[in-house]
């Protein structure tokens, strides 16, 4: 295969590179300036490489050797981490000139690009290499995006916190790496996936062990998942909405990628791993996000709540699980990031952000369009029908009954109902309790716009995009699964 | 009426009326919702007009797209029938009701009853077992908040209660529905309900049913979120929870648990029988007990559900019938008890029984009115309530003679502590000023209790009407679980008559004779 094709594939990630180094160099000269600028570029730079993926780059195949696979897989997944990452974008220049501190710099565009672009390696790296290049680069973007409010001491907690959490995770991951290369003596997906079919060594099912436990932490699942509320709520609220997002989907690509395509014949091996983390998940996300007074915290758990969902579906193992696990992904993101983008619009009269669950009080009296926004996003990650969110767990939950995993979806949906006494405490908050001050309204027609766009999508409304949403996940699905 | 597609229409019209509802001024919105739920009323009398008795068992089908899980098909048979007709009977007077005692957010409150009564139809119209899924579990949101924002002094408790306690039932029911349209290929009801499950199978999904449909009715032990729940809601909601929400336990039975779990049914009969007989009992005695009148009420409405579970589950026509006329009856009279509290609730603004005395002296109609519904709920031959527990209690006793003797109890406790209510509030001297203030019933709470007081008259009197519809149906299920139907424990032996005439003797003995 010669170097064009090649590159052909790689289209997204070739953009997203260039897109960002010439974005940084324009940065550099520009200065704080350039600032709406270089992040409407980036926005169109991240639409550029969502196009770019009905070429080579979504249609299937095989690049570098077997390094990186162009598939319908990867393609629904980047599609979700680009547009998820685009809102990141759209969401910061409000906030950052609103509140006291900080500027927003022409840097945090050009991060979010670099991040982008490793996330698109990460769920199409099928290679354990790729995978590791693609993730540091997502990782180390996103430590510096944690603290990007240099000033914050908290944001700069949150940065450290992050990068010490995640280099140790890194290790972990590398080493079962290491170990996966060791017993199997290839990094490439496919042969480790005839090297899991043999007989399975100890140091085979050691590297997979810790090589789980480092994509457990990436996507914060219990037990991995100590670091989630702190940075989440020490982070700028844009980069906590981008955290929540777009890393939330790479890290699960690539923990489906990995564990279908590389270690699909020790699925009995590595379920057994899922299943626990998806209910420890599921319950601690849950009984820890009661105590919650700070709504990022409350969204933080609820993060590692429907992280455990997902999981429910990727213990499934099976085409539908993996269809669900993209269901529940994207309809995820929609439910976050709508969420976040109303936490972006808590302000006291002085326009600084406020973060506690008290002052939302009776905000379905002050503010009520807003109130039955978040109110909807609520419903709908409790999983109450007819909200979308209901939709995204029943993906899951069908496949783990199709897959026989009847206990995972008992207790699963069991637990649940826990998760739903927070969410409605935010709807109670809103709604039953005496009025707080109101806040500020803003003047973000891109902020209101997209929150309207993503309730709509939580709403009724988006049981309509099923049969297309459907259809896609499951060819992406069955992407991974090319014999079924 | 084929190709009219009224099911559809009658969702419609409060559902798009709920989301008018937010965008106008208080007395718009009223407007709006009274007008919503008559024209939905008056589409529901068409509805019943047009229903074809003894015809083909689902009328007015529709089978709309299919998204992703479900397909929008409704239909609906003759139980379904009684329950549109009691929820769309019930619905503008809820909202009248609320007319002026609800002041607070009113475009929203009557959003949430107009949402509720979209989503109430669609439950007993769904073809489809998720569309009845989405239904049946999207009717907590409205209420949640009805209890939450208009309700009592307790009132986020209670709403946490009634939306957390439900909720989980529910979900096991989901894991169960995914299970069994995965095993039988389709999400279609009709089809599910003629589909055999292995028995062993049978025995999961219905516990799993039973958890949902148990906390909806509510069953004992599971019924102390409704208490909470009544006491805590505003009047209209009550109205709305006693009239018509409890009766999606009793519907989900009917509809799913017996036809489609025969075998289960039939071995687990000892459950339901055992839990009722304790609910007729024991909520009687704590109805006995009560100084609160909505509490009075709500364990009262637990005792009459505990009639409706074992009238289901006696696997017979006169106790599934009985069940419905129980389902209905109960629908109109504890909804139209606990519009007679908020009448004097509204006036004098507390539910303490001990504050009210001799109210028939200076408010005679509404006493006569009352006194009525008491009737009705103790089941006094003539109303509703007689010919709903008469006949639950003969399918009962052709079944369990222990149970039904049990349950028997319940008409005389029900006297008791109905009795003992009335003769609380509206006997005796009046006893303070302010009491002596009230004035009697309004143009507006006259039309409001009228229509139901004439309905339960006609239930009682000829209850042809209200059973002609569901004959048809209630033959069809009883083919499909007679042969799982639980043995009688009274086992009647031949006896030896005596002969009555020397010729008849002979006549038997010469036939012994010849043979």
């Amino acid at each position: 295969m010669d170097y064009a094709a090649n590159l052909a594939m790689t289209l997204p990630e070739v953009i997203l590179g260039v897109g960002a180094i010439v974005l940084m160099l324009v940065a550099a000269w520009g200065g704080p300036a350039s600032t709406r600028a270089v992040s409407w570029a980036a926005v169109a730079i991240l639409a550029g490489a969502c196009v770019a993926l009905m070429g080579p780059a979504g249609s299937g195949g095989s690049a570098f050797d077997g390094l990186y696979r162009a598939d319908a897989f990867a393609a629904f997944a980047k599609v979700l981490i680009f547009v998820a990452a685009a809102v990141g974008i759209l969401m910061a220049p409000d906030f950052f000139q609103r509140t006291s501190g900080d500027d927003l710099r022409p840097e945090y565009p050009v991060l979010i690009l670099l991040s982008a672009a490793g996330m698109g390696m990460m769920v199409s790296a099928s290679d354990l290499l790729t995978l590791y290049v693609g993730l540091e680069l997502q990782s180390l973007s996103a430590y510096v995006l944690a603290s990007f409010m240099r000033r914050d001491t908290r944001s700069a907690e949150a940065g450290l916190k992050y990068f010490i959490l995640g280099a140790l995770a890194s290790g972990i991951l590398l080493y079962g790496i290491s170990l996966v290369y060791g017993f199997s003596g290839t990094t490439l997906f496919g042969g480790i996936a005839a090297a899991y079919a043999g007989t399975k060594s100890l140091g085979l099912l050691f590297g997979l062990v810790f090589v789980f436990a480092g994509i457990a932490f990436k996507i914060s699942a219990v037990p991995f998942h100590m670091w989630t509320p702190d940075v989440y709520e020490g982070a700028p609220t844009p980069v906590t909405a981008f955290f929540a997002s777009a890393p939330k989907v790479a890290a699960m690509g690539l923990a489906v990628r990995v564990a279908v395509e590389a270690m699909g014949p020790a699925t009995e091996q590595w379920r057994q791993i899922v299943i626990f983390a998806a209910l420890a998940s599921i319950i601690l996300g849950a009984v820890a996000a009661i105590g919650q007074t700070n709504i990022k915290r409350l969204l933080a758990y609820s993060s590692i709540n429907n992280v455990g969902f997902a999981l429910v579906g990727l213990a499934a193992g099976t085409p539908e699980g993996v269809a669900g696990v993209l269901t529940y992904m994207t309809i995820y993101i929609a439910m976050t990031l709508g969420s976040f983008l109303i936490v972006l619009q808590m302000r006291d009269e002085a326009g600084q952000p406020v973060e506690s669950i008290a002052s939302l009080s009776g905000m379905s009296r002050t503010r009520p369009g807003l109130a039955a926004a978040l109110a909807i996003f609520m419903f709908s990650l409790a999983g109450i029908p007819p909200l979308f969110g209901f939709y995204a767990k029943f993906a899951v939950f069908d496949a783990a009954v199709k897959a026989g995993l009847f206990p995972l979806a008992v207790i699963g949906i069991a637990a649940s109902t826990i998760g739903a006494y927070y969410y409605l405490r935010v709807v109670k908050t809103m709604y039953f309790d005496e009025p707080a001050p109101a806040f500020v309204k803003g003047n973000s027609p891109v902020e209101g716009g997209l929150i309207v766009l993503t309730a709509a999508f939580v709403s009724p409304l988006g049981y309509l995009a099923i049969p297309l949403l459907g259809g896609w996940t499951m060819a992406a699905a069955r992407a991974l699964f090319p014999g079924v | 009426m084929s190709g009219f597609p009224i099911l559809t229409i009658m969702l419609l019209i409060p559902a798009l009326a709920a989301i008018a509802c937010l965008f106008v001024p208080a007395a718009t919105a009223r407007m709006i919702a009274l007008a919503a739920t008559l024209v939905d009323f008056a589409l529901g009398i068409l509805l019943w007009a047009n229903f074809d008795i003894g015809g083909a068992q689902w009328q007015f089908v529709e089978h709309g797209p299919r998204l992703g899980f479900f397909a929008w098909d409704l239909g609906i048979d003759g139980f379904a029938l009684m329950l549109i007709m009691l929820s769309v009977f019930l619905m503008p007077i809820c909202i009248g009701a609320s007319w002026r005692s609800v002041t607070n957010r009113v475009p929203e409150y009557m959003a949430a009853f107009l949402l509720t009564e979209t989503l109430m139809i669609g439950t007993f119209a769904a073809q489809d077992l998720f569309l009845f899924y989405l239904f049946f579990e999207a009717g907590l949101i409205p209420m949640y908040l009805i209890i939450g924002i208009w309700g009592g002094v307790n009132r986020i408790y209670a709403s946490y209660k009634f939306f957390l306690y439900t909720l989980l039932g529910s979900l096991l029911m989901l894991i169960a529905m995914l299970y069994m349209v995965q095993t039988a290929g389709t999400s279609s009801i009709p089809a599910l309900q003629t589909f055999n499950f292995p028995a062993h199978v049978q025995t999961w999904l219905w516990l799993a049913f039973f958890a949902s449909f148990a906390v909806k009715m509510p069953m004992w032990p599971v019924h102390t979120w409704l208490p909470d729940a009544h006491v805590q809601a505003p009047t209209a909601g009550s109205v709305i929870l006693a009239g018509v929400l409890l009766k999606l336990g009793g519907y989900g039975f009917l509809r799913f648990s017996l036809p489609m779990f025969p075998e289960a049914s039939g071995q687990l009969t000892w459950l339901i029988f055992g839990l009722s007989a304790v609910a007729v009992i024991y909520t009687s005695l704590v109805a006995l007990v009560q100084s609160d009148m909505k509490k009075l009420i709500a364990y009262s409405s637990v005792a009459h559900m505990a009639i409706v579970t074992i009238g289901l589950f006696a696997f017979n026509r006169q106790g599934i019938e009985g069940a419905m006329i129980m389902m209905l009856s109960h629908g109109l009279v504890s909804g139209a008890l606990f519009l007679c509290v908020g009448v004097i609730y509204d006036r004098l603004h507390t539910r303490e029984i001990s504050r009210y005395g001799g109210l028939a002296i200076n408010m005679p109609r509404y006493a006569l009115f009352f006194l009525f519904f008491t009737m009705a709920s103790i089941g006094l031959p003539g109303t509703s309530g007689f010919v709903a527990e008469f006949l639950s209690l003969m399918g009962t006793y052709q079944v369990s003679t222990w149970i039904a003797l049990l349950c028997t109890t319940s008409i005389i406790l029900g006297a008791a502590y109905m009795l003992y209510l009335y003769r609380r509030i509206a006997f005796g001297e009046i006893k303070s000023d302010e009491v002596r203030e009230m004035e009697d019933l309004s143009h507006r709470e006259l039309w409001l209790l009228a229509p139901i007081a004439a309905v339960a008259l006609w239930m009682g009197v000829y209850p042809e009407s209200f059973m002609a519809p569901m004959r048809k149906d209630v033959a069809v299920l009883l083919t499909r679980v007679d042969r799982a139907a639980p043995p009688s424990d009274s086992k009647p032996t031949a006896g030896k008559p005596a002969a009555t005439t020397p010729a008849a003797a002979h006549a038997a003995a010469a036939h012994g004779t010849t043979h």
